[in-house]
């Protein structure tokens, strides 16, 4: 082979992911946190909530001269929920865009497999299970969840290899394994009416928390989830060619979307089981980080963990305080404002994704 | 001469029907080779099964090696699919970088080099003004290019082009006969190509091999394969064959009705 250089590299456009965008994802995360740890029915400045997160660092000590109730209401209450609405929407965008990767399908989601008709099936028989008893059901609910979502797209995983072992096949049982479970759902609510509100309330989604517990049960997930991803980003784009292009590129369609499948699920999963059916996130995240900076995962799966946990961040906070003194459902907050700004994105970028 | 392929006893059975049935070739290295044959005659297939993207039986060897690994194979034989996948919004720079895949470790990033040859690639067929253009915006005769440039960078000594020149005008199906030509002498490259046009199959390359339901039935220089007996009994046509001197002109003949049921009877 003929190696003496012809051709210029600076007029190359390689895809990679940009300082300054990196540089902007962070920065969203970081004001989203402040504001979310600002804005509250207590009226806490950001001067005293920054000194009083510094406070919080080992070896470091900075009087933000705020009173213990007030301070706990930052570090106890504020702090742990804007972590958590980070590590849950971090992980609902990154899921959605590998889905959407590894299926080549525009509209894929994180709950494409099952995982949120899984886990509300098992929401549902922790909360109707232990309804009365007092206030276990809160315990219950998240594991329930979990476990109920992983056996779904089991079922799905399986059901669809028995199909044959084209995507479509497994789209389509996670359609049937969907199904099936939302049925089994509607039957125990119909045997238990006394939950509907209850669950109808988890399935809608809430960042309630009780301290840092649910943040200690994602993070291990959250840390796998987005390592197995990223690591595969670049598969993932060769992975865009079509299964036998791919694999006379040197790849293994198969088994680079079983583990990008296996990881991102294992991560919904998570993200439901503590956070309830936070909708959308894992669908305009995505496919706004593609309109505006460009379609490679390389760029898309590291920004999206960072604007996805931006925006849930923030769509937390619309749901805690646009009408004080009760809360809505965040994942009537993310529909109601994600989606006009999804159609501004669409409207005003001339970059075709899909 | 050195063998680049040798396929012995080759075959290949798709959804239970037998598309190649004891497929023997072999491919010098350097030699340009063109594929004919009538639609269903397993040109593709051929191509496929050499590039290992379909399973097959009997004995396929690249380079005096039989069955190598999956990216090794990616290193050796680079395909130029007849519709390649284009995925949406990718910008000719990435897309050709897929190329380098098989070289680099499954999470490495762009190197330097890959980089370089990648640039080199695009200048070399005169790609370099669409580094940042989408793909899918491009003309065919560009996009043709533009995979070719990919197929170029895995730095395989083997390229396999299924159909290059469909739904290309004639101009720019001679520009990529000629590009592929230049190819090969520059870079060295060992070419197999299936075509539909015989009269361009019989213009580039060296050797013409003809193939009927899925076995080999002719192999040699154009001029001993494209006869009119032979056309009209392996594609079921009534031609004309003139020389130009450059190589067998096939001319379709219009046919009679009594022409034509005597030729679908036979």
């Amino acid at each position: 082979m003929a190696t003496e250089a012809i051709g210029s590299v600076e007029a190359l456009h390689a895809s990679r992911l940009t300082p300054r965008w990196l540089a902007a994802g962070v920065i969203a995360v970081v004001v989203a946190a402040v504001l979310g740890l600002t804005i509250g029915p207590a009226n806490i400045s950001p001067i005293d909530v920054v000194q009083e997160l510094l406070n919080e660092l080992p070896g470091v000590s900075v009087d933000s001269g705020l009173s213990s109730s007030r301070s706990a209401i930052v570090t106890e209450i504020r702090f742990p929920r804007v972590v958590l609405g980070a590590l849950v929407g971090g992980l609902l965008a990154i899921t959605g865009g590998a889905y959407q990767g590894a299926f080549r399908n525009p509209l894929a989601d994180p709950f494409l497999l099952g995982v949120a008709a899984g886990a509300g099936l098992g929401a549902t028989l922790a909360i109707a299970g232990s309804f009365g008893d007092g206030a276990g059901y809160l315990d219950a609910t998240p594991v329930a969840a979990f476990v109920g979502a992983l056996l779904a797209v089991a079922m799905a995983w399986t059901a669809g290899h028995l199909g044959g072992k084209s995507t479509v096949s497994l789209v389509l049982s996670g359609v049937a394994v969907a199904s099936f479970l939302t049925a089994c759902q509607t039957y125990v609510l119909q045997r238990n009416n006394d939950v509907i509100r209850e669950v109808y309330s988890w399935i809608l989604g809430r960042l309630a928390t009780s301290g840092w517990d649910e943040v200690t049960l994602i993070l291990p997930y959250f840390i796998v989830t987005c390592f197995v991803i990223l690591r595969y980003r670049r598969a993932l784009d060769v992975l865009a060619v079509g299964d036998e292009e791919a694999a006379s590129l040197g790849i293994s369609p198969t088994r680079v979307r079983a583990i990008v499948v296996l990881a991102a699920s294992l991560g919904a999963a998570a993200a439901v089981s503590v956070a309830g059916l936070i909708g959308f996130v894992g669908i305009i995240v995505p496919h706004a980080v593609r309109l505006v900076v460009g379609v490679s995962n390389r760029i898309v799966l590291p920004l999206s963990v960072l604007f996805g946990a931006a925006f849930v961040v923030l769509a937390d906070l619309a749901a805690r305080t646009l009408i004080t003194p009760a809360e809505l459902p965040i994942g009537v907050v993310t529909a109601f404002f994600g989606a006009p700004f999804f159609v501004l994105v669409l409207r005003t970028s001339r970059r075709e994704i899909w | 001469m050195t063998t680049a392929i040798r396929l012995s006893g080759v075959h290949v059975t798709i959804d239970g029907a037998h598309i190649l049935k004891g497929v023997d070739l072999q491919v010098a290295r350097g030699e340009w080779v063109n594929v004919i044959g009538p639609n269903g005659a397993g040109k593709t297939t051929l191509l496929r099964a050499i590039a290992g993207a379909i399973p097959a039986t009997g004995s396929i060897e690249i380079d005096g090696a039989p069955a190598p690994t999956r990216s090794a194979l990616g290193r050796t034989v680079a395909i130029v699919p007849q519709s390649p996948t284009i995925p949406p919004g990718v910008t000719v720079t990435d897309y050709v970088l897929l190329g380098r895949t098989p070289h680099r470790g499954p999470f490495a990033g762009d190197s330097p080099r890959d980089l370089q040859i990648a640039a080199d690639a695009l200048t070399r067929l005169d790609l370099a003004g669409f580094a940042a253009r989408a793909v899918a915006s491009l003309s065919g005769g560009e996009r043709q290019r533009v995979v070719l440039a990919r197929a170029l960078v895995q730095q395989a000594d083997l390229l396999l082009l299924d159909e290059p020149t469909t739904a290309l005008d004639l101009g720019h199906q001679q520009d990529v006969l000629e590009l592929v030509d230049g190819l090969r002498r520059d870079v060295g490259l060992t070419v197999v190509t299936t075509l539909h046009d015989l009269t361009l199959a019989g213009r580039y390359g060296e050797r013409i091999v003809l193939l009927d339901r899925g076995e080999v039935v002719a192999s040699g220089a154009p001029n001993d394969v494209l006869t009119e007996a032979m056309i009209s009994k392996h594609f079921g046509a009534t031609v004309r064959i003139l020389d130009d001197g450059e190589g067998p002109v096939i001319l379709p003949k219009v046919r009679r009705s009594s022409e034509r049921l005597r030729q679908s009877r036979e």
